[in-house]
């Protein structure tokens, strides 16, 4: 960072040339929503308008359009002007983010079969191999997971139920993994 | 006299003293932590907090938000990387006075500055307590609608050169806000025929997805930060007690943030703004500022630290929060059927004192912690920041998974994190999103309850507090377009006005 500051930074951020690529589509999400309005609320009998249950979804698509067809031309313009950063390269980037999406979701799924403690230690491990951590890193992936595991679930006593593999251990030890693990 | 012995009861539970130990430690370490920050904590934490007495969850996340403001000056000022994002301007003259050797020093004139920040504004709150407590049963349905109008306009002006994109996403948190069946026609509204949309989108599954999951995605597909943990040769201490040697400017930046934290939607980014202009234009050394200026320091975090406390102001006494931290607080209260706003004030006394207390001593332990722990605390800064990313997805399953025992809400919360990654990376607003959802909701009630009272729209302003919000609403609006045609006009004459 060099001395030279520009404090307005901290109230208005510099402009992405990608940021078209969120007004695009914010702005269809608008249009989508719009054209389902009538479908998707019901027009209560003998009430005035205030009182309808679509007033309320009808005004925030509304303001939705407004918002992002003026977000949409803002970003057009800027863009023409002056606008900075690769838009592929961003957008890949945010793909990049979905494999871990990928992973969470797996691990979301993985908890109600294996169980929250088995789960919890295996997708620590395994991402940690993924991320190319080796030596005392992939060591302490699964550790951490353990003992969030233990945090949570034997102190704070959270709700996550047991897992079905749970249910191949003789009874004593089923129900103390079901509470505890 | 009987309301503060009730209030020391509260405090002096053994429950509310363990939450503000750890909310005092556990805030200064997230804060510490680049990357981390606290809304990904409070996120991941509010549902453990339902189960508790609200006195207690509230002052653990109190503790959190508050102290870890303190933490994030550290890496700021150490290794030049902001530990939450409104620490970024304490990088601009703390970083460059480590670099001079200057660590310490500008380590303990952050954390004293800080300190002076949180005191003052909570020493505000408790003369403003009895004000508020008169003024905020004025409020009744038509006056809480005009303020939380006022918090979205607000919301949308404050990100100046990106209010196309607030109001946007404002809007759509509003619409979030009305999914799934109607309260009163018992409708279905955009559930689309799916029966986990029939009783709406959850905010803590939002908030969870657009703060923690997309703070673990963003980290993971990042790369690990690389170089060595500093290491700290001289007094802490010495640069906390310089904090007197600059009380004007450290008491301004105090007052800005306070101000600045009552009025909903504005926050911590333009308090610092005002703060460290106000501090550059009255300065001997004006050209210091951004080169290790021990007053901008003192200006950019007197300014934050003042806040967290102040934003508790809307909260309590109308029920509107102003940023997105006091939106999930507000789920705080409702799970315990505690709905703040006027009533709060007039029947639970005891609970705003408490808090106020809470507040001030949080203020004392983080401070105390960051002279005591500092030196220990930096080994935290060796943690590879993909690591970082896989411990938050494991603690973002707790907060989202807890909620229902639902994999539909681990997956809304996925879709909204990767929402949350291109807000982040494109560096837009993700605030809007959650005060809409809540304010939307305010809006709707007070709108509905108001209507029998209204005959024509000249109603709507019949009683003196909502004139003055609703001038409020208009001076805001009149602001802004006045600061859009300055700009325009700086443009065309060639010249960009600030």
């Amino acid at each position: 960072m060099t001395n030279s500051h520009d404090l307005t930074e901290l109230i208005a951020p510099p402009h992405h040339r990608a940021e078209v690529v969120f007004a695009v589509a914010s702005f269809l999400v608008a249009v989508a929503l719009a054209t389902q309005w009538s479908t998707q609320t019901t027009w209560a009998e003998g009430q005035p308008w205030s009182r309808q249950p679509g007033l309320w979804p009808l005004v925030a698509i509304v303001g939705m359009l407004m918002f992002g067809a003026g977000e949409l031309v803002a970003c057009l313009v800027r863009n023409f002007r002056r606008g900075g950063g690769d838009t592929l390269a961003e957008v890949l980037h945010w793909l990049a983010a979905t494999e871990y999406l990928v992973w969470y979701m797996a691990y979301v799924l993985a908890v109600p079969r294996l169980g929250y403690l088995p789960a919890t230690v295996t997708f620590a491990a395994l991402l940690a191999l993924r991320l190319g951590y080796r030596g005392r890193l992939l060591l302490w992936a699964p550790v951490s997971g353990a003992l969030i595991v233990v945090l949570f679930k034997a102190v704070l006593q959270v709700r996550i139920p047991g897992g079905a593999l749970y249910e191949v251990f003789p009874q004593a030890i089923r129900n103390a993994l079901v509470i505890y693990l | 006299m009987d309301t503060l012995l009730a209030a020391l009861a509260i405090v002096t539970r053994w429950d509310v003293i363990a939450a503000l130990l750890a909310g005092s430690v556990g805030g200064v370490l997230i804060g510490a932590i680049p990357g981390v920050g606290p809304p990904v904590a409070i996120a991941i934490l509010l549902p453990a907090t339902f189960g508790w007495d609200p006195i207690v969850g509230l002052t653990l996340l109190l503790g959190i938000y508050g102290s870890s403001l303190y933490g994030g000056a550290i890496p700021s000022i150490l290794i030049n990387t902001p530990g939450t994002a409104v620490n970024a301007l304490t990088t601009y003259d703390g970083y460059p006075m480590t670099k001079a050797g200057q660590g310490p020093r500008a380590l303990g004139l952050a954390f004293g500055a800080s300190f002076w920040g949180g005191m003052f504004s909570v020493g505000c709150l408790i003369l403003l307590a009895p004000v508020l407590a008169r003024v905020a049963p004025m409020f009744g349905s038509r006056e809480i609608f005009l303020a939380a109008l006022l918090g979205c306009v607000m919301v949308v002006v404050a990100h100046r050169g990106q209010a196309l994109a607030a109001g946007a996403l404002l809007f759509f948190g509003l619409f979030l806000n009305t999914v799934g069946m109607e309260p009163n026609t018992y409708s279905m509204r955009f559930s689309f025929g799916q029966g986990w949309l029939t009783q709406g989108i959850d905010l803590i599954v939002v908030v969870s997805g657009l703060f923690a999951v997309s703070q673990g995605l963003i980290l993971l597909a990042g790369r690990d930060r690389v170089g060595p943990v500093p290491t700290l040769n001289g007094s802490i201490a010495a640069g906390v007690r310089e904090v007197f040697a600059h009380k004007r400017v450290a008491t301004a930046g105090a007052a800005s943030g306070t101000v600045m934290g009552i009025i909903p939607g504005v926050g911590e980014f333009v308090s610092q703004f005002l703060s460290y202009s106000y501090a550059r234009a009255s300065s001997r050394r004006p050209d210091l500022f951004g080169k290790g200026s021990p007053e901008g320091l003192v200006a950019s975090e007197s300014a934050n630290n003042s806040v967290p406390p102040a934003a508790m102001v809307p909260l309590l006494a109308l029920g509107i929060p102003g940023e997105e931290l006091t939106a999930m607080m507000l789920s705080v209260f409702y799970v315990h059927n505690v709905i703040p706003g006027p009533g709060l004030f007039r029947d639970h006394m005891d609970f705003i004192a408490a808090l106020y207390i809470c507040l001030a001593l949080l203020n004392v332990l983080a401070l105390a912690v960051l002279l005591i722990g500092t030196r220990p605390l930096l080994k935290v800064l060796a943690i590879p920041e993909r690591f970082l990313g896989l411990l938050i997805l494991i603690l973002s399953f707790v907060g989202v998974y807890t909620l229902r025992n639902s994999a539909v809400d681990c997956l809304t919360a996925g879709a909204f994190a990767l929402l949350g990654v291109v807000l982040k990376r494109l560096n837009l607003p993700t605030v809007p999103i959650i005060l809409g959802m809540v304010l939307g909701g305010i809006i709707e009630a007070k709108f509905r309850t108001s209507l029998p009272r209204i005959r024509s729209v000249w109603d709507w302003i019949d009683r003196p507090v909502a004139q003055v919000v609703f001038a409020m609403i208009c001076v805001v609006l009149l602001m802004h377009v006045w600061a859009l045609w300055r700009d325009w006009k700086g443009k065309k004459n060639g010249s960009i006005q600030h």
